[in-house]
């Protein structure tokens, strides 16, 4: 079998669900070995799969952007010439896998859904044009190197021996010239991550900039909260709460958008969600031509009235 | 003195029918009208701030089609000083990969200080491509940057990224990629509309730039689309209408559906 490296995240050493949708990827490829930068529970990598545990110990990691990872990386590549290299989608999973791919002759996929093998031969599947389209892609050059979007496996355990070997690499000088000076850690909301969530609800002009009950709906089945450009442009909730092409991409199991009419922009962020349900006042609202289920009404009395139907189900 | 590049691109509008060219796989450009990618406005803005706040000169340089230089009049008309379009049929069918290529080659012509770009483009939207350049031209690069200021010799920069919000400081030259976060794009003046008419825009070929057409184009590309299908359009859903009842109907297509 043949070696596939997995570039894993995990911020305060816990491994992310992406990453660990990735080792459940690579293992359809080959054997997965994990990469890790600075700390991550090795326990956890060889619970879902990793052969190897490749671990990286150094200040620069930390202290600078992706430079310092993306040499190591490449080094890394170049030594072992694995199968497949798979990172997160990403912002700094993208921009360590893209220099890496350049660093190493390797063509690049950005963004993929799904990755298959078939003889060897690695295709993969993106979604584009706010999910209008879906694309079949392979590389022609080097090993392939993918980042693949969040949701796109469910991640499965299956035991692997989790060697853990540490890897000595000389970070070079040049790679470290764009200082991270400081770095305040975003306050948890103790809701999953908006990007990871299964469940998605999100809130937008029709809430009129109280989110209570767009909040409760989203507690009662255990979702991230998102909220429209028009949302967080009136400063109801801040960027990162932001779903769209300006604001994260998801593609949850379930999607309920909330007060929100459902422009382009808003559709190239949630649209390929697998199941979409929409509350809105206007019945001519553009989202219900996505929907799977749409309920024309105000979200102040729909959202209660749903809200302590789960609750009550739930008993 | 800082002189900024602000790397942009036409891209198909998003409110028509985006499609591809059923003969290669590639994006449809020809039959869809384009524009200045939205996104790339903001960086735009910010190259303008950042040199009236002191001194330097704004260019900006695309790559694509005749159209394309509709998109580098916009950037003019908005303020920057002059332009570079380059153009050539080889380019047609390039990824990302190829793309930076000829970018790098671009902006190395150039004298700058920073370059800087929108966070992504609106069609194929990885936002890759600023991390391409910037590793071609053996630079760092920071992306999706929030807030941008030019301090002396230095670059300070605000991200705030998924997890936390960072401050970063860098000196030398750097790629720099800026969100919607970075403020509202200018609307081009009268005047200003005025003054680009004689502004001036460099039109450069591959060969201008010292670049093979074999590296560039379809046939080079690192990565290629085997295949390509059009969603079905959704289904029509079940539309309902709240008398009352709207948040128990939820439910109950929520439970059909096994989520609750």
């Amino acid at each position: 079998m043949t070696e596939v490296l997995v570039l894993i995240e995990a911020p305060q050493g816990k491994v992310t669900k992406p990453s660990l949708e990735l080792l459940t990827i690579a293992r359809s490829i080959g054997e997965p070995s994990a990469v890790v930068f600075g700390e991550a529970d090795a326990s956890v990598l060889a619970e879902y799969g990793a052969e190897k545990i490749y671990t990286y110990d150094d200040a620069a990691y930390g202290d600078f952007l992706v430079a310092p990872k993306a040499e190591a990386l490449a080094a890394l590549v170049a030594e072992k010439s694995p199968a497949a290299v798979l990172a997160p989608a990403s912002t700094e999973g993208k921009e360590i896998s893209a220099r890496v791919a350049l660093k190493t002759d390797s063509g690049w996929i950005g963004d993929a859904v799904d990755v298959s093998v078939d003889g060897g031969t690695i295709t993969t599947t993106q979604s584009v044009f706010a999910g209008n389209f879906t694309v079949q892609s392979q590389v022609s050059k080097g090993a392939p190197i993918i980042t693949v979007k969040p949701n796109s496996v469910t991640p499965e355990a299956a035991s692997g021996a989790g060697t853990v070997e540490a890897v000595s690499f000389d970070v070079p000088d040049s790679a470290k010239t764009v200082k991270i000076v400081s770095s305040e850690a975003r306050q948890s909301t103790g809701r999953p991550e908006l990007t990871e969530a299964a469940i998605v609800v999100s809130g937008g002009r029709g809430t009129g900039g109280d989110f209570s009950e767009v909040e409760a709906f989203a507690d009662s089945l255990g979702a991230a909260v998102g909220a429209s450009r028009a949302a967080v442009d009136s400063g109801w909730k801040p960027h990162t709460f932001q779903v769209g092409q300006t604001g994260k991409t998801v593609s949850p199991q379930l999607y309920v958008a909330n007060g929100i009419s459902g422009a382009i922009q808003h559709r190239a962020g949630m649209q390929t969600s697998k199941t979409i349900v929409a509350v809105n006042k206007d019945d001519e609202a553009p989202i219900f031509e996505l929907v799977d289920f749409g309920v024309v009404g105000d979200l102040k009395t729909v959202l209660p009235q749903a809200t302590e139907a789960i609750t009550q189900r739930k008993g | 003195m800082t002189n900024i590049v602000v790397a942009v691109k036409y891209v198909p509008d998003a409110t028509a029918d985006r499609t591809f060219n059923s003969s290669d796989n590639t994006v449809d450009r020809e039959n869809v009208d384009g524009l200045l990618s939205e996104l790339d406005e903001y960086a735009v803005e910010q190259a303008l701030q950042v040199v009236e706040a002191g001194e330097g000169e704004v260019t900006v340089v695309t790559v694509g089609p005749a159209d394309a230089a509709d998109a580098v009049r916009k950037a003019l008309q908005m303020g920057a000083d002059k332009g570079v379009h380059v153009e050539d049929d080889a380019i047609h069918g390039s990824d990302a990969f190829a793309t930076s290529l000829v970018l790098a080659k671009a902006i190395e012509k150039l004298d700058y200080d920073l370059v800087f770009f929108g966070m992504a483009s609106t069609d194929g939207g990885l936002g890759v491509v600023p991390t391409l350049v910037a590793e071609r031209l053996g630079l760092p690069a920071v992306t999706f940057a929030s807030e941008v200021s030019v301090d002396g010799d230095t670059v300070k920069i605000r991200r705030d990224g998924d997890a936390a919000t960072q401050q970063i400081e860098a000196t030398g030259k750097l790629v720099v990629s800026v969100t919607d976060q970075t403020g509202e794009a200018r609307y081009p003046s009268f005047k200003g509309i005025m003054a680009a008419k004689k502004k001036p825009v460099e039109e450069w070929t591959l060969s201008d730039l010292g670049v093979d057409a074999s590296d560039v184009g379809l046939d080079a590309a690192w990565t290629k689309v085997e295949s390509f299908t059009e969603r079905p359009p959704r289904t029509a859903g079940e539309i309902v209408t709240d008398e009352g009842d709207g948040g128990s109907k939820l439910v109950e297509f929520l439970a059909s559906k096994k989520f609750v």
